[in-house]
């Protein structure tokens, strides 16, 4: 990642953080949307 | 044919599940396209060097940040107004996103001071501001989560949204009123969209667009989770009942 | 409505009600600060102006979970609600009494007690006037903060997180009077900036404190 110059830990940090954060978010609604279909499915509904 | 007609949970359900993948797949793929294109098809700049790229991903969370409020203050009027259900799980749908975009925002921009301003933290009135939207996000999420009651959940989140944007904007004027006061002018010039060149503006465009995309498709996704658990939850009270 | 007030304002001044407590909470803060930070003048008196405020700021948060939490207990919330006065009248009696009981004896012993801050003497006026006209904006959005929580049994803690960014305008224009008072600046700007947050606070949000009773009360 040498390309990057000095500043490619902050631009790493800054991106890692993000997809942690963004991608923590999705995983959260996708996990608690499949959560209540399968609960929801389990009622007969 | 109006947009009232979503306003019932069962037609919304069938209508946003049909959207849905293509919502997703614009987002992953605009989303996909300006970061790529961003991180490793753009010159440095002559004078941030690669530390630029931060953009990508800094203007499109703060733009969404103040933007999913908007759309919560829409959504809270509406549910006030015309009583749509869908609409007040959305505005309750919404407020995470707007808080962790608010972090990120908050986060890519103490990354990127560092090495432009020499300083992670500048109490500017731009990164005040968001700060204090961070707080008001906080407590928006805590009042959904604090009340059993659906409906008065609702209702009360509603009318906090609504006390909570007029305080937002007066608080916004305050801390530039305030930073002026201090610093008498010797302000940080963030504008980033006024002076970006075309290289960077490119990508940047397509990167906000998937961002965008990526909030509708989330807010669809968990408005969908609430409703189906505002009927998981009256599936429960009868079965009690009977 | 007047006896509404009287009712309430009886009410704080018994023993338990909360009168004192604000003013102890402002004094000891005023203690604790110059323990934290030193005790050399020259270094208290340029924070002297916010942390006043601030100390008045918190000391108004205090007393604010009580303020309806108790009349829905006992269920005088419902009277009031099916009283002949608006809810509206209600929500700024209340916010009145509260004034009355923690907004005004602050702005009365801030001026003694920014002499332990080594306050600049020309500030005084100014600390106390700015308090005069920037708690009665801090009780009726607390008023409307309290209304929002008061059918929760663990709301304070959400009532701070709920109130005190509310509290931002109200706290910079406040501070910043006191800041250009101890400086000598003209301090008419913030000033004017205080008194119209007041006022629209005084105007607008019994409005808002009566729609979140009644979601409440249903």
């Amino acid at each position: 990642m040498s390309w990057l110059g000095k500043y490619a830990f902050d631009i790493l940090l800054a991106y890692g953080l993000t997809a942690l954060l963004i991608g923590g978010l999705i995983l959260q609604s996708v996990l608690a949307a499949r959560a209540a279909r399968r609960q929801l499915e389990e009622r007969g509904e | 044919m109006s947009i009232w007609e979503y306003a019932n949970p069962r037609r919304f359900m069938a209508a946003s599940g049909a959207v849905q993948p293509y919502v997703w797949g614009l987002a992953i793929l605009l989303c996909a396209t300006g970061l790529i294109w961003g991180f490793f098809f753009t010159p440095e700049d002559f004078r941030m060097g690669h530390s630029v790229k931060i953009i990508y991903i800094h203007v499109p969370s703060a733009f969404l940040a103040i933007n999913a409020w908007f759309m919560m203050l829409v959504a809270s009027l509406i549910w006030l107004i015309r009583r749509h259900h869908v609409s007040a799980l959305a505005a309750r749908a919404a407020a995470p996103i707007g808080l962790i975009m608010t972090a990120v925002a908050l986060i890519t921009g103490a990354i990127w001071g560092k090495p432009m301003w020499g300083t992670y933290w500048e109490w500017d009135p731009r990164l005040t501001s968001f700060l204090i939207l961070f707080l008001f996000y906080l407590g928006y999420v805590a009042l959904w989560s604090a009340i059993e009651q659906q409906d008065q959940a609702a209702d009360l989140t509603s009318i906090l949204c609504l006390v909570g944007t007029v305080f937002a904007v007066l608080s916004r004027y305050a801390a530039q009123f305030w930073n002026q006061g201090l610093h008498q002018g010797a302000s940080l010039s963030l504008d980033a969209e006024e002076n970006v060149a075309d290289v960077f503006w490119i990508p940047l465009v397509i990167t906000l667009a998937g961002f965008v995309f990526l909030f509708v498709a989330l807010v669809l996704l968990r408005t969908r989770t609430e409703i189906r658990r505002r009927r998981l939850h009256a599936i429960s009270l009868k079965e009690r009942l009977a | 409505m007047l006896a509404l007030l009287q009712r309430d304002l009886r009410l704080a001044l018994r023993a338990g009600g909360g009168f004192g407590l604000g003013l102890a909470f402002f004094l000891i803060l005023a203690t604790l600060v110059p323990l934290a930070v030193g005790p050399q003048p020259d270094r208290l008196a340029p924070i002297a102006p916010g942390i006043l405020w601030l100390g008045a700021l918190l000391a108004c948060l205090l007393s604010l979970d009580r303020l309806w939490a108790l009349d829905a207990e006992d269920g005088s919330l419902d009277l009031l609600a099916t009283a002949p006065v608006p809810l509206e009248g209600a929500a700024t009696v209340k916010a009145l009494a509260h004034w009355i009981t923690t907004g005004l004896p602050l702005a009365v012993i801030a001026a003694p007690l920014s002499l332990l801050l080594f306050l600049p003497g020309p500030a005084l006026p100014w600390l106390a006037l700015s308090l005069l006209l920037g708690t009665p904006a801090l009780s009726w959005i607390g008023t409307f903060g309290a209304a929002l929580t008061v059918g929760l049994k663990r709301g304070s803690l959400l009532l701070s997180l709920l109130v005190l960014p509310l509290y931002v305008p109200t706290l910079v224009f406040g501070a910043e009077v006191v800041r250009r008072g101890a400086e000598g600046l003209p301090v008419a700007t913030p000033l004017a900036l205080l008194a119209g947050i007041t006022l629209g606070c005084i105007a607008l949000l019994p409005f808002a404190s009566a729609a979140a009773l009644r979601v409440n009360l249903r």
